[in-house]
């Protein structure tokens, strides 16, 4: 028995007139980055639609009864490891009252019990007892038509795929494999190669709408420009090998960087802001690279909609999941990783090579701060529009060129395709 | 995990004793903790007056500097959200943050809490402080952006003290929008 109504069917809450006003995905009004109508929208329609969410890795509930609380979108989920090997995960909100299961970030548990009312589930989310349902000396108890059976949590469906672990809400979402189309799929097999291994965790809070930093993600026109890092240490420079394959759908997108085209003659240096500065790292073991995945790849950027990032950069391997907080608020969660059988010196190089990503990342800190920037002035003329025409129009797939804006056309298509407008 | 890091400091205090300032002569450690506490005073000085080039000369040649979260400390996890080894990465996030990384201007006030010694020696010091930032951003807002302990290691000599190792745990595991400034 679903706790939640159904997506698109109910009235009042998230209703919206707004309409897309192109036929293309060129350009994107303002209004999507603050009107608390779509927002309100999108997490049935989007996060409680037909879209596989990541929930957490395998390797973080190793055994039965270890569970990781997490988001797909507001909704608060429980990913728990069942005592039979398989996983499960369910809306983390008692039946009852509503009050939050797993108030804990991880832990291990045998089944749900609600501290509220000790309403207890399985760990598949079937309401296994309620206090009191007889009452107390024969008087109370349950009204005689309760049906224990109509009263489960609401479960989300699972796959695994490479130790990572996806739920959706909704029974139209293809198979994963499918949702993401098999030239992506081997995107994700060419990096997860091994059993994983979580080498911490942090979270950074980003003052925009979480499609600003959606955008981010597919956007590699801004990488050379923005961060001057990656330009002056020669992780990125406009002119190594590389490109963009984006699924045919246009939802999901993979941006790459291998060294074998580097070069340094002019044309890949040249009107790139940092190249005015010229200076050079007195250790430059940050930058340091052991080649660990059968190619020259350097730089790995892969997303699956709406929320996940898988990432590459270097040695450093991580996986980023965004949760919106509001229109105008959004929290990414870094897990960052390594492999299972890594020596101390591996791990020791992919903690060098940390110093490159996360919140105070030499070449990510600024995506921490440029969807404020858009974030702010985008109130200032809801109806005003940025335009994107980088690339083409449409969403074609890039080969040695990662100046397009192709992938995030894809983002807009695929965000009109399940919000329905 | 640094299992040892939270034990009694060498005044004597611990959990489960009564108060008693036995462990080593007097003079001793209160020399020693009003010298740090005077290095201290200095180290978040420069920071916050943006004297951050002087910021990699508190520290010995191959000190170790760490950012890490209370819950990766805690969990033995090693990711750090910044982590140094050498006075030469020091400088670096010193030269990216003045000329290549692109932030909105900001500037902290560190407060720092009571110098816990927790061990000195001759030719070393450890000891564990509590510590706010609170951040001023170029607009006016405030906020505390940071709120955790300092656990640091100096060397020891007649003439100076310098950090061999500073290891910063944030109490929360958020970073509200990006961190820049050491800490």
């Amino acid at each position: 028995m679903s706790q939640m109504s159904r997506p698109d069917t109910e009235a009042g809450s998230g209703a919206t007139t707004f309409t897309w006003p192109h036929e293309d995905t060129m350009r994107v009004p303002y209004q999507v980055y603050t009107d608390p109508d779509l927002y309100a929208l999108e997490q049935r329609r989007i996060f409680q639609g037909p879209t596989w969410n990541f929930l957490c890795l395998e390797a973080e509930i190793p055994n039965g009864g270890d569970y990781k609380a997490t988001f797909v979108g507001d909704a608060p989920v429980v990913v728990v490891r069942k005592m039979d090997g398989g996983i499960s995960a369910v809306l983390n909100r008692c039946a009852h009252k509503g009050a939050v299961l797993c108030f804990k970030l991880h832990g291990s548990i045998r089944e749900f019990n609600c501290v509220y009312h000790n309403w207890v589930y399985d760990l598949d989310g079937k309401l296994q007892g309620v206090a009191f349902r007889r009452g107390v000396g024969g008087k109370g108890g349950l009204t005689a038509d309760f049906n224990q059976d109509d009263h489960n949590l609401r479960a989300l469906r699972i796959e695994t795929y490479r130790g990572l672990v996806f739920g959706t809400f909704s029974e139209k979402t293809p198979p994963f494999r499918a949702y993401l189309g098999d030239e992506l799929i081997r995107c994700i097999e060419r990096v997860f190669i091994k059993p994983l291994k979580v080498l911490g965790y942090h979270s950074q809070v980003l003052p925009n709408n979480w499609k600003l930093y959606a955008e981010n993600n597919k956007d590699s026109y801004h990488a050379s420009l923005l961060h001057v890092f990656h330009n002056t240490f020669g992780v990125v420079r406009p002119n190594m090998g590389g490109g963009i394959k984006i699924s045919a759908d246009g939802w999901h997108h993979l941006s790459y960087t291998e060294r074998t085209a580097l070069n340094d003659d002019a044309t890949g240096r040249e009107k790139v802001r940092s190249l005015k500065e010229q200076y050079s790292l007195a250790d430059p073991s940050v930058m340091e690279h052991k080649p660990e995945l059968g190619d020259a790849v350097t730089n790995s950027i892969q997303t699956v909609f709406p929320t996940l990032v898988i990432q590459q950069i270097l040695n450093a391997l991580a996986v980023r999941q965004l949760v919106p907080r509001g229109p105008e608020r959004s929290e990414l969660f870094w897990t960052v990783l390594g492999f299972e059988d890594d020596d101390d010196e591996t791990v020791q190089l992919r903690l060098r090579a940390n110093n490159l990503v996360g919140p105070a990342g030499f070449i990510s800190m600024e995506d921490g701060c440029v969807g404020g920037f858009v974030q702010r002035a985008a109130k200032a003329d809801p109806s005003a529009e940025t335009i994107m025409p980088m690339g083409g129009r449409g969403i074609e797939p890039s080969e040695g060129s990662r100046v397009t804006e192709a992938a995030v056309r894809g983002f807009w298509k695929g965000w009109r395709e399940c919000m329905g407008v | 995990m640094d299992s040892g890091r939270d034990g009694a400091s060498v005044w004597g205090f611990d959990n489960t004793m009564a108060k008693k300032m036995t462990v080593l002569p007097l003079t001793d450690s209160m020399v020693m903790t009003a010298r740090i506490t005077a290095f201290m005073a200095e180290y978040v000085h420069a920071i916050d007056a943006d004297r951050l080039e002087d910021w990699p000369e508190f520290f010995t040649e191959d000190a170790v500097y760490q950012v890490r979260t209370r819950e990766n400390y805690d969990r033995g996890l090693p990711l750090s959200v910044m982590s140094c080894r050498g006075r030469g990465m020091l400088s670096d996030r010193i030269s990216a943050l003045r000329t290549a990384n692109v932030f909105e201007p900001h500037v902290y006030c560190h407060v720092i809490g009571a110098v816990r010694l927790l061990e000195c020696g001759e030719r070393r010091a450890r000891t564990e402080s509590n510590f706010q930032v609170i951040r001023t951003m170029v607009d006016g807002s405030m906020s505390i952006f940071a709120c955790g302990r300092s656990l640091d290691t100096f060397s020891v000599s007649d003439e100076a003290l310098q950090l061999s190792e500073r290891i910063v745990v944030l109490d929360s595991r958020q970073i509200d929008t990006l961190l820049v400034i050491p800490l």
